[in-house]
């Protein structure tokens, strides 16, 4: 197991590097970052811009060779200096510190609505599949579907305006404005615990009932159709005729197994969670990993969109170990090798 | 139980009886899937749905004499000329929505070929020859996962500028990896199984080992998940033409009608969004009730047509 982990971590280096590569050179065909300002440059100042050009170019590095670049960006992250942007329309920023604040917003944004619907998919999931062809395993049937058949965005624009509404039936009974739609207030909460709570639900509800609808439907289904297969199984039935608690027999012998799959979706969904929810984000106007790398993307920023890379690509890969691993855990039979 | 029943009736009919008793009419077993199929009650009305969205699409484009051209008032409200009005350029909503289903259907198969064909050859080859083979197909598609398919779509779009092919090809070159997990670990166990061995002692080659003898044996999967791909297609599409990096005029989607008409959601003239919104509902949830019912229908474990 410990040669497992230390060889899948030492291809996973491998791994990063081939990747940042090939974004590199992504991002190159992206077009110049530069070009477009250069020519307003040139147009408000003919023949006198070039200068100012040519030291923006230099700044960026832009005026070495691809594979120069691509080496001295190398060497300046594993050291720790993650470059600054490249476009000249503004001052040059760090691009660590924004990376980072951008991951803190997903972490609490998109990561604590992903673990919430795991756990409540999941037990949800038991429940539909202990109470099969009920009218509570019809309604969350065809929640699932629905949920499955409905674009992300346009969830969140509905539940974007409705909370507008939602907002607006307030004011007019003389409360005040709750539900949050533009994202995290920048004062932050203020006010006694009981009000801070009540803000903090009103900034956090939207945009993780958006985040969580489409994955509870996916988890709920995922472990209702391995919860069915394990209830049919042998050894849940000798469970039942040694005369075990129908609560026991769920939860302790046939719950357990039936995670399985559940566990092993969840963390590689998770991994991926920490890239950002680019459509959640945009509408509530949360400047998470999804937002800055759209926004990068736009403005053609290397550095930037390579650095979101190796975050992300190190939580990734260190989630998609964790899943092997935690399957040794669930399933005592399965060995890594 | 029956044999007891039968055994009281008069006795020519009792012989006919038994002898229908002890006959099992043969099927085979395109024939069970094709019954549990029909049985499946939400499989059987999603495939009316999509055979009639297909026929509005086809259908009404020659039938429909109005364009998607701007030639109408602005947000004219639903008339005998314009069944689903017009929207805020003019232009009528009924075209635009017939081509909109075109397009996306087009798309979403698309990459449903594409995720097939990437997906079943590099999981089949991967599995089968095993070795730095294998290694290489997970590499890739571990690199594949890391690498932000934002900034892919954003290359395409600097080289293709948004047409619907630009499009389909995107999200077939980005989803085909979970296909190839699913296809490389059914190979793993197929390609120990004895009628390989024979394929291999009668000399077939690898290739036609791979793709005559072990491909045919994960066709249930590459069916059901093929089906599920268009539905997904239909979604991610519409989700890229809201970051702006979809489809562009003149090519249309429903994605980009979507997007296009969610502005006028907290307007009077909201319905336009929701009558699209419910043609996308509607093509991704029949597709997604198909792919469910050929699940049921193709899975050798079960007897019975679950409801």
């Amino acid at each position: 197991m410990v040669a497992f982990v230390i060889r899948r971590l030492l291809i996973s280096v491998v791994l990063l590097l081939v990747v940042s590569f090939v974004c590199f050179a992504l991002v190159q065909m992206l077009g110049d970052p530069i070009g477009e300002w250069a020519a307003g440059q040139r147009q408000r100042n003919p023949g006198g811009a070039d200068a100012a050009i040519a030291a923006a170019y230099q700044r960026a590095g832009l005026d070495t060779s691809f594979l120069t670049r691509y080496w001295t960006w190398l060497t300046n992250f594993v050291t720790g200096n993650w470059g600054t942007t490249v476009n000249p329309g503004q001052t040059p920023k760090e691009v660590e510190p924004q990376i980072m604040h951008s991951l803190w917003i997903t972490m609490r944004l998109v990561l604590v609505a992903e673990i919430l619907a795991i756990m409540v998919g999941s037990i949800v999931g038991v429940l539909t599949a202990v109470k099969r062809y009920s009218w509570f395993d019809y309604i969350i049937t065809a929640f699932s579907f629905l949920m499955f058949a409905l674009p992300l965005f346009c969830l969140a624009v509905i539940l974007k305006i409705g909370g507008i509404q939602f907002n607006n039936v307030l004011q007019n009974n003389g409360f005040d404005r709750w539900l949050v739609t533009s994202g995290y207030p920048p004062g932050g909460f203020t006010g006694s615990f009981g009000n801070q709570v009540y803000q903090y639900l009103g900034v956090y509800l939207l945009p993780t009932l958006c985040l969580m609808a489409i994955s509870f439907a996916v988890y709920a289904r995922y472990q209702r159709s391995s919860m069915l297969d394990v209830l049919s199984s042998d050894y849940v039935r000798t469970a039942r005729a040694k005369g075990v608690s129908n609560t026991t027999v769920i939860w302790k012998h046939a719950f357990r197994n039936a995670l399985i799959p559940v566990v092993t979706v969840g963390s590689l969904q998770i991994g991926t969670a920490f890239a950002g929810a680019i459509i959640t984000e945009t509408v509530f106007g949360w400047q998470g990993m999804g937002y800055i790398l759209v926004q990068n993307v736009n403005r053609k920023e290397p550095y930037m969109i390579l650095a979101f890379l190796m975050v992300t690509g190190v939580f990734i890969i260190l989630f998609n170990l964790l899943a092997d691993i935690a399957y040794t855990l669930l399933d005592p039979r399965v060995r890594l090798d | 139980m029956t044999d007891i029943l039968r055994a009281q009736v008069p006795e020519s009919e009792a012989e006919a009886a038994t002898e229908r008793e002890f006959t099992v009419q043969a099927r085979s077993r395109r024939q069970v899937v094709a019954r549990r199929f029909v049985r499946h009650k939400t499989a059987l009305i999603g495939s009316i749905i999509i055979i009639a969205l297909i026929l509005f699409a086809v259908l009404g484009q020659l039938f429909w004499s109005a364009g998607i051209n701007p030639d109408y008032g602005s947000f004219l409200p639903p008339s005998s000329t314009h069944p689903f009005g017009t929207d805020q350029l003019g232009r009528d909503m009924l075209a635009l929505i017939i081509r909109g289903i075109q397009f996306s259907l087009l798309i979403a198969v698309v990459v449903a070929i594409l995720v097939v064909v990437i997906g079943v050859t590099l999981g089949a080859v991967a599995g089968y020859l095993g070795g730095w083979q294998d290694s290489l197909v997970n590499r890739l598609v571990d690199l594949m996962l890391i690498l932000p398919a934002i900034v892919v779509v954003g290359v395409m779009a600097v080289k293709f500028q948004g047409s619907w092919v630009m499009v389909a090809v995107f999200l077939g070159l980005t989803t085909w990896m979970t296909l190839t997990r699913i296809i490389r670990g059914m190979v793993l166990s197929l390609r120990e199984k004895e009628f390989v061995e024979a394929a291999k002692a009668l000399g077939a080659s690898t290739p036609r080992i791979i793709f005559k003898h072990i491909v045919p044996n994960c066709s249930d999967v590459i069916i059901v998940s093929a089906t599920l791909t268009i539905a997904q297609a239909v979604l991610l599409e519409a989700a890229l033409s809201f970051i702006g990096l979809g489809v562009k005029p003149p090519d249309t989607s429903l994605g980009l009608l979507l997007n296009e008409t969610q502005n006028y959601l907290p307007t009077a003239n909201a319905w336009l969004f929701w009558i699209t919104l419910a043609f996308v509902v509607l093509v991704s949830l029949s597709v997604n009730f198909i792919g469910d019912g050929l699940r049921d229908a193709l899975d050798p474990r079960q007897d019975k047509v679950r409801a």
